[in-house]
């Protein structure tokens, strides 16, 4: 998926392949510009104007959603079968409309029932994340951050979808409210059986919630495979930098390792592997030849000519 | 161990009054006020990290703020480098100004977007009169900008904010504050905006200039496991008050204060195999216009019992450098 602007087409999601077991969940790690937001709206089918699928399916229980037109997916896939959480959700929502009312709307529109049906689920669904149903009538403002963030997690399961992808569920919340609406996202899953695709630049909030785990730089998957496994021994240079810049609270304190120089220009990304300038690894091939993402067994991929073929 | 303190803080209280309508101005009623620091006592030493920690709202940044008297203090004593500064007008503070420098949380918003790097980086040696002519400003800046990595500084010194990335930004803000060679930085929240590869390149950055300078930092975050890098010592902070203050690794990895624990035990771990998320007090931070009397966390504490909702524990030393203020502290 590539973005056109004035200055050149930005290659913000390239040669992306991910898969997601019904009722898994898999973590997209990466820094800012990455890309990682951008594979959440290709999937969704929400990219802006400018942004063009160049190649690629996205199948969701075999049907390619890429081919569907939008009327189609806004009718039957959007909500009902793929929702989201958006980063920030929970400034969004409107002032001058209940919670109640709010979570209500996706269901009225898109399934055939009442008024009254909708609400009664709505208090469910305020019930299940933990904000309670007598607090249906009450204003986005009357809300702590929290019960926003739980709100807009209720939203998203309202028409019972089975994938939810979450983009940043937990930033600007508190360490403690960010705790509780990880756990909660983590009840809902067992619960509903959901799959889930958490977007984020936080690798603990991964390890916290998810089985899997995608990293990506400058728009293509470096590695991907179980958060154990790619914790404990990660195998891209990129992955092992970005693990061993996480401060821990727990264990001995170690040092801090950091990554020299800054991510690429995705205008103009560089030739070969994109992490080369800044890797400590890097060989002459890395700077002519694209590592494509191989099959390192148990589910394991790493895009990297460290590793050989 | 002991080395001269450079900024003490003794008694430290802010209060907010809040906007009333009219007709209660008129009806003489007592203005309500927000507690938002508490009796606030600390002292920072010479080349010291010292952290503020604590949820938002707690008061770690107004406490940061007063102290750099951006904002005046209700009462209290501050006092820098054995100087009563408190209550000294602003005309004194401004020279004083050279020698505490601030770095403030969004990049995006402290720099002037119609200024070069160039000029951002000049600007407080331009108020301050530190350089006799343009030439000496100008290596000033190529030598902070080199000690901040950005280099080559020929590429950067044209720019304006908006061609940077954030990193880039907090390290044009950072410089900012370093060129006047200060003895005290208030850092508040410094990458908190930023991206963890890049959080930990700049905190790393922070760190070295700390080294180099010979200066005293007071570090004022949200994240434990950050201070647990950056800090010597810490103090945790709830509703205005400090809860618990001492070394910081003996603090993270053995608080004696219920809050701090459950802080502690909130954080998220990177390893996918070690203890996972834990929840142990329940509801969330009480209003400070009316503080819970007593303990102020007592509201939310598991282990709370009569005395903490009539008697206010004090903060008091119970081993060697750790302080807390709990009627019944966690045991070992």
């Amino acid at each position: 998926m590539y973005y056109s602007t004035l200055r050149g087409s930005v290659k913000a999601v390239d040669n992306v392949s991910l898969g997601l077991d019904r009722r898994s969940s898999l973590g997209l790690v990466g820094e800012s510009g990455c890309g990682k937001t951008s594979t959440m709206l290709t999937i969704l089918k929400l990219l802006p104007t400018n942004a063009r699928i160049i190649s690629g399916e996205i199948y969701l229980d075999g049907q390619d959603m890429a081919k569907m037109s939008d009327s189609k997916f806004r009718k039957e896939i959007r909500w009902k079968k793929v929702s989201t959480v958006f980063q920030g959700a929970m400034n969004a929502l409107h002032p001058m409309k209940s919670i109640g009312d709010q979570i209500a709307e996706p269901i009225l529109l898109h399934e055939n029932v009442s008024k009254r049906e909708a609400l009664e689920r709505a208090e469910k669904l305020l019930d299940l994340v933990g904000i309670g149903a007598s607090r249906i009538d009450w204003y986005a403002h009357e809300l702590s951050g929290g019960m926003k963030q739980r709100s807009v997690v209720a939203m998203s399961i309202a028409c019972n979808p089975e994938l939810v992808i979450l983009d940043e569920p937990t930033t600007a919340l508190d360490v403690i409210i960010a705790a509780q609406v990880l756990k909660l996202i983590k009840e809902l899953q067992d619960k509903l059986e959901l799959s889930i695709i958490i977007v984020t630049h936080d690798l603990s909030m991964v390890s916290e919630v998810c089985d899997r785990v995608a990293v990506m730089y400058a728009g293509k998957i470096v590695e991907m495979g179980d958060i154990t496994t790619v914790y404990k021994k990660p195998l891209h240079p990129y992955s092992r930098s970005l693990i061993s810049a996480f401060p821990s609270i727990l264990g001995s304190k170690k040092e801090l390792k950091s990554i020299p120089g800054f991510p690429p220009d995705l205008l103009s990304p560089p030739t070969g592997c994109r992490f080369h300038p800044r890797c400590s690894f890097s060989m002459d091939i890395c700077q002519k030849k694209d590592p494509p993402l191989l099959d390192r067994g148990s589910e394991r991929f790493v895009a990297c000519h460290l590793i050989g073929d | 161990m002991e080395k001269e303190v450079v900024v003490e803080v003794r008694n430290l209280k802010k209060y907010f009054p809040v906007k009333v309508g009219f007709f209660r101005n008129l009806l003489g009623t007592e203005t309500p006020v927000v507690h938002a620091v508490d009796s606030v006592n600390f002292q920072i030493r010479s080349k010291e990290i010292f952290g503020l920690v604590g949820e938002s709202g707690c008061g770690k940044t107004t406490t940061g703020r007063t102290i750099l008297k951006l904002t005046e203090p209700t009462e209290g004593h501050i006092i820098f480098r054995g100087k009563e500064i408190t209550f000294l007008p602003h005309k004194d503070m401004q020279k004083l100004r050279r020698d505490m420098q601030v770095i403030f949380q969004d990049p995006y918003e402290s720099l002037n977007p119609r200024m070069s790097v160039y000029e951002l980086i000049a600007e407080p040696m331009r108020i301050q009169e530190v350089a006799d002519s343009e030439e000496e400003i100008k290596d000033r800046i190529y030598k902070v900008m080199e000690e901040m990595d950005l280099v080559p500084p020929e590429e950067y010194i044209y720019r304006f904010p908006h061609e940077l990335s954030g990193g880039q930004r907090q390290r044009v803000a950072i410089a900012r504050a370093f060129t006047l060679d200060p003895t005290f930085v208030v850092a508040d929240e410094p990458v908190s905006m930023l991206d963890a590869s890049i959080r930990s390149e700049v905190s790393k950055l922070i760190l070295n200039l700390v080294e180099e300078f010979h200066l005293s930092l007071l570090y004022i975050t949200h994240d434990v496991a950050l201070a647990r890098y950056m800090c010597d010592r810490i103090a945790v902070m709830y509703l205005g008050k400090i809860v618990e203050k001492g070394p910081s690794e003996d603090v993270i990895l053995n608080p004696f204060h219920p809050y701090t624990q459950a802080l502690i035990r909130a954080v998220p771990v990177p390893d996918p195999t070690a203890r996972r998320i834990d929840i142990i007090i329940r509801g969330h931070v009480p209003s400070g216009i009316n503080p819970p009397p007593g303990c102020r966390f007592h509201t939310r504490c598991l282990k709370a019992k009569e005395i903490c909702k009539k008697e206010e524990p004090q903060l008091i030393e119970v081993e060697k450098g750790r302080y807390v203020a709990c009627h019944f502290p966690v045991e070992k």
